[in-house]
């Protein structure tokens, strides 16, 4: 009973510790060199997706923004957090909309519910290939309920439609819940760090994967970049 | 071969046991009930699979109350996807060729009748005969199995073309596991055929009593041996094919596969293999399969009206030498399934050329019946009501075969609604009216009680009428271009064609309620129908001129011997306007061919 | 009864004609320059097998009508000239019948399929892959750029496998996901699966064409009508068969080339 009582109040102590000091790692995701132009895709063979684009979408496996800032590039502490078996209990919810999937890369906690939802008035066919995970696929109709699964281990899984073979994403399914997606000029930025050593890892579904270690010592925002070399093909 | 001494089949002791009487018999009349038992569950699972298909045709986007609970990933909600409409029309097409279409002609009543119609005990091979039945069963529960496993049955047509029949998982739901079942179940199946047709044609050709010429034979007969040749050659050929698609499946073989091919952006590991292998190897099988199911029925056809003209045909050697004909042909023109396939298209000329001659046995037939009709004294009952309404279906579906036996036509017909409009009034629709007017003939031989013949007639007249409101709608359909197997209709040119396919989805919903009519007369006859005397119809051949039903042995320890041959109607004996085949009576005619 | 078949049925007879007759769901206007030959094989034998059916019905119809339920004083009467006649009917009428749209068919036949591209028809590459077509012209080389199946990457638009970063010739391949093509042009089709099979059919065309996976097919026409045309796939490919389809593009010369010039950009 002591050693118990013991172990609880060191265990309040540490988290009210962290508590009290939280720090940030934030910066931008750059590219050099010259990344292939994106491509327009052409949606005639299905109308009712066509015709939601005043000018067609274009391929987004490489997204890119002002000051050579990349996109969709998932940032996230693959060592060091605390905290990190606890799993969300809200549903991250990926939507199937004009025939594109939104958003572009989904993050979610292993074992984090992922909800499937199609906007659309045609019938889409969502196939993530998961290696490591159980690999599945499932028709979706319009006007049928959301699709609810989820995945058990860590992994990077591509997911395409079956029907629309434009149609591509990426599910980063990752055993932390200190993540971000960098987004415009490439920001991104990792709050609520506690003290502590952290490797992150940046991740691009083209580029590949950097790393960088970080140390936080108490409530500082300590700045990281990631530069990826861009392909021309 | 007149005259042939009767080698009575192996005797076998009468059963003793439940399980002998009625589950694991050699008796070939219990083997016929079984298959009739299979083929009957069978057409209802694959009608009840049909309505599911035109429900969701014609109301593309509604769901379906309560499908859910027969497949939660097929049908979120209620609402069909498209790969399930697609598996739950192939196992429709699977279903129905083979469990019914194949079974109730053939082996339902062939198995029943054949051994009496001839004046034998039994069959030769009375193991083998119930093997063939079992193992068809078996083949029947692996088919179904497929709804259970995995991603459900395979989705690529009861036709299961390559390389989609070959390449696993990978090529969509159900073409994993779903694909070796369905292999497995039909090499099974053609196992039992196998077996089932070296009994009929040694049965034909050795088990004859004395009297009994190939001549004197009825046409009912005839339909079943003819069909059986074509069986042991047809099924030979299926069943090797069948064995190759699982070996691409398991042990890493690419008969089927070529190389180079992509999917989920990642290159198969096939390689060598060819695409149209498969489909030389399965039409060469699939063409006389679709004699296979309308030969017997040309046969019964012939056999009931026979006894309901009272009249012999105009020339019963040119049935028999026309359904020969068809049979021989049949292996001829298995090409023109695939005119456009990539074959070469010389190919596609040699092909059309037997397609085109192989209507005149057809029309033959045809004309021999109809001119038969002339100057006879038709009674009307629901077995000839049916043998009536086969003529018509037959004459209707062999006439859109005209239109595709032509390359040139086909280009435009190919793979629409046509083709399938095609076969179902000849396979659909004659070949089970085949199937009905057999049973309304036969059942009071079967089992001592006639049919109801008031719900018999209104049977008929739903099943006709209906039929043909389902079914010539789907050639306009095919002439405007509507492509077959499409889970939904989202094309532009495809809009305008709903609304007929809504009538069709009406048609068929009341005209497949109407065969509940045919089922509770089945059952309600079977223990409440009218005593039937030995030989209600006055009909002539051996069957009738045994006890009701038959005994074990067929003729209680006698040998018939036979006089005459199975078509003396219109004649003046004791008896009346017709003399038995096993009577020693002499009466003057002028139709004795033999 | 027997008189209420015999109605029934030509009542059916009449009524399935008559759709037929007034052209209710009719094929589409013929666009192409090979179609009529193959539009008159078609009416030649909708004619044949139309009277064939028609006839067939009413006789079966008259005959249950005239010798059913017979008094008693009814005799059995034979059909003059028995089974012999009909059968020699039946082979001359028939056979004649048969072997002549056999043999005037081979040329509707011949023209597609047995006769080759002429040497200036504008070749157009086709990719059927489930479930899309795609096209590829190519580009102002006039070479095709050579295929890599194992670069494939649908989420990155390289739709045929292509290595631009090698392979020069693929660098002005111009891919669209629409087959335009000029008006009045022979065009030559070389068509190939990426996965499993899949078929070509554009109803206007008159031509419908397999992709055999393994085989580089060959198909050529030529469209004689601007407009757009839906080309649909009719060899059952998995679930998104139904989904799977393009639209033809005929255009006039300049806006063809205009067209091009605007997908090259891209």
């Amino acid at each position: 009973m002591r050693a118990k009582q013991l172990l609880l109040t060191v265990l309040v102590l540490l988290v009210c510790s962290s508590l009290m000091f939280a720090g940030t790692v934030s910066g931008r995701v750059t590219y050099t060199g010259t990344p292939v132009k994106a491509k327009p895709i052409d949606m005639s063979k299905e109308p009712s997706c066509a015709k939601q684009h005043a000018t067609p979408v274009t391929t987004e496996t490489v997204v890119t923004g002002p000051n050579n800032g990349l996109e969709n590039v998932v940032v996230y502490i693959s060592s060091g957090a605390p905290d990190d078996s606890q799993v969300p209990s809200q549903a991250v919810t990926f939507e199937q909309k004009g025939c594109q999937y939104i958003p572009h890369v989904l993050v979610m906690h292993t074992n984090q519910e992922l909800k499937i939802v199609n906007d659309d008035q045609t019938s889409h066919n969502i196939h993530p290939l998961a290696k490591v995970n159980r690999e599945w696929n499932k028709s979706q109709p319009p006007g049928t309920p959301p699709i609810v699964d989820k995945y058990e281990k860590p992994e990077f899984i591509s997911v395409k439609c079956n029907v629309h073979p434009w149609m591509h994403g990426e599910f980063a399914v990752l055993t932390t819940n200190h993540y971000d997606v960098s987004k415009g000029g490439g920001d991104f930025k990792l709050p609520n760090l506690p003290p502590g050593k952290y490797t992150i890892t940046a991740w691009h579904e083209d580029y590949g994967t950097q790393t960088a270690d970080v140390t936080i010592t108490g409530n500082e925002t300590k700045e990281q970049n990631f530069t990826f070399k861009a392909k021309a093909y | 071969m007149h005259d042939l001494s009767v080698h009575a089949a192996p005797h076998h002791a009468p059963p003793t046991s439940f399980i002998r009487k009625h589950i694991f018999s050699l008796d070939h009349k219990v083997i016929g009930k079984q298959y009739y038992g299979l083929a009957l569950a069978a057409a209802f699972i694959g009608m009840f699979l049909s309505w599911l298909m035109r429900i969701h045709l014609a109301w593309n986007s509604a769901a379906i109350p309560g499908l859910q609970l027969l497949s939660s990933t097929g049908a979120p909600g209620g609402v069909m996807t498209p790969e399930y409409y697609l598996q739950l029309m192939t196992m429709h097409g699977t279903i129905m060729v083979f469990f019914v279409l194949t079974t109730a002609p053939f082996a339902a009543f062939g198995n029943y009748f054949l051994p009496i119609q001839v004046g034998a005990e039994d069959m030769p091979f009375p193991h083998f005969n119930m093997m063939s039945f079992w193992v068809t069963f078996a083949a029947f529960l692996v088919l179904m199995s497929s709804f259970f496993v995995g991603d459900g049955p395979t989705l690529g047509g009861w036709t299961q073309y390559a390389p989609l029949n070959a390449i696993g998982s990978v090529g969509g739901p159900g073409q994993g596991a779903g694909v070796v079942l369905w292999a497995i179940s039909i090499a099974l199946f053609c196992i039992g055929q196998l077996l089932g047709a070296l009994n009929f044609i040694t049965t034909t050709l050795d088990l004859r009593v004395k009297g009994m010429s190939l001549m004197r034979l009825p046409l009912s007969a005839w339909g079943w041996f003819i069909t059986s040749c074509m069986g042991l050659t047809a099924f030979a050929v299926l069943m090797p094919a069948c064995i190759l698609v699982i070996l691409d499946h398991v042990a890493g073989t690419s008969f089927f596969v070529a190389s180079g091919l992509v999917l989920n952006d990642q290159m198969l590991p096939h390689s060598g293999g060819s695409t149209l292998l498969w489909q030389h190897l399965f039409w060469f099988f699939g063409h006389p399969e679709v004699y296979i199911a309308i030969v017997p029925g040309i046969g019964v056809v012939s056999h009931i009206l026979l006894a309901n003209m009272r009249r012999p045909m105009l020339s019963q050697r040119t049935l028999i030498y026309s359904m020969g004909a068809l049979a021989i042909l049949s292996y001829m023109v298995y090409g023109h399934h695939m005119f456009v396939s990539g074959m070469n298209p010389f190919s596609s000329l040699a092909f059309s050329f037997p397609t085109l001659v192989i209507t005149i046995p057809s029309t033959i037939v045809v004309l021999i019946w109809t001119f038969s009709l002339y100057g006879s004294k038709l009674r009307i009952n629901s077995a000839s009501l049916f043998a009536l309404g086969f003529i018509s279906m037959f004459v209707s579906g062999g006439v859109s075969g005209f239109f595709l036996a032509q390359p040139s036509i086909d280009i435009m017909l190919h793979a629409t609604y046509f083709v399938v409009g095609h076969f179902h009034l000849v396979m659909g629709v004659a070949a089970m009216f085949g199937i009905f007017g057999g049973t309304y003939f036969w059942f009071p031989k079967v089992t001592g009680r006639m049919m109801n013949e008031t719900l018999g007639k209104l049977h008929f007249w739903l099943s006709f009428v209906g039929a043909y409101c389902i079914f010539m709608p789907f050639h306009y359909l095919g002439m405007a271009g509507n492509v077959r197997r499409y889970s939904s209709f989202v094309d532009d040119f495809l809009q305008p064609l709903i609304p007929v396919h809504r009538f069709i989805t009406v048609a068929a919903l009341v005209t497949g309620a109407a065969q509940l009519i045919f089922l509770y007369n089945l059952f309600h006859s079977r223990f409440r129908g009218e005593p039937a005397s030995d030989n209600p119809w006055q009909a002539t051949s051996l069957e009738w001129s045994t006890a009701t039903p038959p005994p074990f042995d067929n003729f209680g320890g006698k040998h018939p011997v036979v006089y005459h041959d199975p078509f003396q109607y219109g004649v003046q004996s004791s008896v009346g306007d017709y003399v038995m085949q096993a009577s020693p009576e002499m009466v003057k005619t002028e139709f004795e061919e033999k | 009864m027997a008189k209420l078949f015999a109605i029934t049925l030509v009542v059916i007879a009449i009524v399935s004609a008559i759709p037929i007759l007034r052209h209710t769901w009719a094929a589409p206007e013929d666009i192409s320059t090979h179609g009529a030959l193959i539009d008159e094989q078609m009416s030649e034998t909708m004619a044949e097998a139309g009277i064939s059916f028609l006839a067939a019905q009413f006789i079966l119809a008259f005959f249950v009508w005239k010798f059913s339920n017979p008094g008693p004083d009814a005799k059995i009467k034979r059909f003059p000239g028995g089974a012999k006649g009909l059968v020699i009917a039946a082979l001359l009428v028939v056979g004649i019948e048969v072997m002549a749209l056999g043999i005037f068919g081979v040329k509707a036949w011949a023209n597609v399929y047995l006769t080759p591209p002429s040497a200036d028809a504008l070749p157009i590459q086709v990719q059927a892959g489930q479930f899309a077509f795609y096209f590829r012209y190519p580009g102002p080389d006039g070479k095709f750029g050579g295929l890599h199946p194992e670069l494939i990457n649908e989420g990155t638009q390289n739709i045929f496998g292509l290595d631009p970063e090698h392979d020069v010739a693929a660098r002005d391949d111009i891919v669209t996901a629409e087959l335009a093509i000029p008006v009045n042009k022979e065009v030559h089709l070389l068509m190939h699966s990426k996965d499993v099979g899949h078929s070509f059919f554009v109803r206007e065309l008159r031509v419908q064409q397999d992709f055999v996976p393994g085989l580089d097919v060959s198909l050529h026409f030529t469209a004689t009508k601007v407009g757009k045309y839906e080309i649909v796939c009719t060899q059952l490919c998995g679930l998104g068969h139904y989904n799977m389809k393009a639209y033809l593009e005929v255009m006039s010369q300049p806006d063809f080339d205009n067209w091009l010039k605007q997908q090259a950009g891209q």
